[in-house]
């Protein structure tokens, strides 16, 4: 592991101050009639926490720290993907919906 | 460039991809192929973060972990994503946002346990600052969406009822969020300690009870939104914990936009977003017991003769709608009168229902054009000429008291002009208030009829007397 230099974090904090301005852009003209499906695809997007699930899912279970790390890292990929696979498909339903009625 | 930078860049392409994905889920048109494109975007993550953990020091050692946790969570993801029916959409969008934060807070707990002196000592000291500061915001951020949006779903569901509130119930908030601070600045100093690990995971988990219990079902839409947000800003303080900025950037778009809806929510009833989560409704009611009013029940056959000859209908649908599933007999209903010659309207509330675009979704689900369903401001000027306004389980937002009433608990917030429409008729279970506790004088009103009765079968009903009339 490299340790962490100030510009660095100051190039993390950069993004995640910019990232907000955007999402706030990006969110404030979406049509009442598209507040529940984009909740539910943000929140898909939220299981982007999977990235770092995966990390600490992987490694052995040897020692009783490490073995808990390892098991609390295996629970949090489970969780994240629910929310990711849940999410995404659930989205699509429901957007099925509203398109498939465009349709007819 | 080692595999590291390319791994960086490929998160970024991540990135766009989200970024992309919500920008197209914001128009009913593209918001199909933004659904895909955030998809993609987390299977390209997913797959990078595999890459570089095979390609990187000591390689994948961890397989039947991952995918024990990958194969259990995307079976069970698809089931529930599969088997839930539209009504039950809010619970689902609650759950879902509550696995996203405890996902983030168990990324931050595992790290937390696998870290050591000397590990921290090679993210050297800034690094190992950042580390514990960003654990701990994200298990307190993480813990109490998980619990806060579970408690949520048990009153979505009905499991929980009323609202669960007592005196201090504020303070107890207060102390444990203070309690919360204080074991994250104890990590900092002693980031061994189990006492802080395990003391900062319940009461975190306690203060997201606390959070949510005194709220009551009609703010559950802001309630959720913060929720979604939460579970963004979860993501977003675990992408520090693990240097990650696919995370970083994810994780406060979503943070960001949960707090947008959070705040049209908050709008729509014209109250602040500290008086929906702090203020009390229920334990000190100061609310005199008014005169006993009676009130007259209809028969369908009867109003159904109000339809005859209507030009202008406006159909208001309410949370009544959602819990009888009465959906598609609205439809069926809107159908048959716009065949008799009426033009139809659908009246939506924005905080109508328990999430943000309840109503929506489910008319959808019965395939009315979304061209018909009309937004407050704009319906409000078509009242007047409406002959017939049909409310379906709708209460305090048709609730003149909102006008009438400044100082009540529904004083100002945004109503739907149905007192306007030449007849009203509203079909509900009870004369019993709404949420707010206030009564209701439009049910009381002469141009008013109550259907009493569960929502689809007085509409099967009165869908029946239409057609023979």
């Amino acid at each position: 592991m490299i340790a962490l230099t100030a510009s660095v974090l100051i190039g993390s904090i950069t993004i995640l101050v910019l990232s907000i301005f955007l999402g706030f852009e990006l969110i404030s003209k979406v049509p009442p009639t598209l507040h529940t499906p984009l909740m539910s695809g943000a929140n898909a997007i939220s299981g982007v926490t999977i990235v770092g699930a995966l990390m600490a899912a992987n490694s052995q279970l040897a020692g009783f720290g490490p073995s808990v790390a390892a098991l609390l890292g295996c629970l949090a990929v489970m969780l994240a993907t629910i929310n990711c696979v849940g999410g995404f498909m659930v989205t699509g339903r429901m957007l099925e919906m509203f398109k498939r009625k465009k349709e007819s | 460039m080692g595999i590291q930078h390319l791994a960086d860049l490929g998160y970024l392409v991540s990135a766009a991809l989200f970024i992309f994905g919500l920008r197209y889920l914001g128009s009913p048109r593209t918001a199909p192929r933004g659904n895909q494109l955030g998809a993609l975007g987390m299977l390209l993550a997913v797959l990078i973060t595999v890459a570089r953990m095979h390609g990187g020091e000591g390689g994948i050692v961890g397989w039947p972990l991952i995918g024990v946790g990958l194969v259990v969570g995307a079976g069970v993801g698809g089931v529930m994503a599969k088997r839930v029916e539209m009504t039950g959409m809010p619970e689902m969008v609650a759950l879902f946002n509550g696995f996203g934060g405890a996902a983030s807070a168990l990324v931050a707990l595992s790290e937390l346990i696998k870290s050591d002196a000397a590990s921290r000592e090679a993210m050297g000291e800034l690094g190992a600052r950042v580390f514990l500061i960003a654990a701990g915001a994200s298990s307190i951020i993480g813990w109490v969406t998980l619990t806060g949006s579970v408690i949520a779903m048990l009153k979505l569901n009905g499991t929980l009822r009323g609202i669960v509130a007592f005196k201090g119930i504020n303070a107890a908030k207060a102390g444990l969020l203070v309690l919360g601070l204080l074991l994250s600045w104890a990590l900092l100093n002693q980031p061994d300690s189990v006492l802080a690990i395990l003391g900062l995971l319940l009461v975190s988990c306690g203060l997201g009870v606390l959070f949510v219990i005194p709220i009551g079902g009609a703010d559950m839409p802001v309630v959720i939104s913060f929720l979604n947000s939460m579970s963004g800003m979860a993501a977003a303080t675990t992408g520090f914990v693990v240097n990650n900025n696919a995370l970083i950037i994810g994780g406060s778009l979503v943070g960001a936009a949960g707090l947008i809806l959070t705040m049209i929510m908050c709008k729509a009833m014209n109250r602040s977003f500290v008086d929906v989560m702090f203020k009390l409704y229920g334990v000190a009611t100061d609310s005199a017991p008014g005169e006993k009013r009676t009130v007259r029940g209809y028969e369908a056959e009867e109003a159904a003769l109000t339809f005859d000859g209507a030009r202008n209908v406006i159909i208001v649908p309410g949370y009544g709608m959602a819990v009888s599933q009465a959906q598609f007999v609205v439809r069926e209903l809107g159908e048959e009168l716009e065949r008799r010659g009426a033009q139809v309207k659908y009246a939506i509330h924005p905080v109508a229902g328990r999430m943000p675009g309840h109503m929506n979704v489910l008319l959808a689900e019965a395939n009315v054009p979304y061209e018909l369903l009309v937004e407050l401001d704009d319906v409000n000027l078509s009242f007047p000429e409406c002959d017939v306004a049909l409310v379906v389980g709708a209460n305090d937002t048709i609730n003149p008291a909102a006008k009438s009433d400044p100082s009540g608990p529904l004083g100002g917030m945004p109503i739907l002009d149905v007192e306007k429409a030449r007849t009203v008729i509203i079909v509900k279970r009870s004369l019993a208030p709404g949420y707010a506790g206030v009564d209701n004088d439009l049910f009381y009103r002469p141009s008013t009829m109550m259907l009493f009765g569960d929502g689809k079968a007085k509409l099967t009903e009165l869908l029946a007397a239409v057609k023979d009339l």
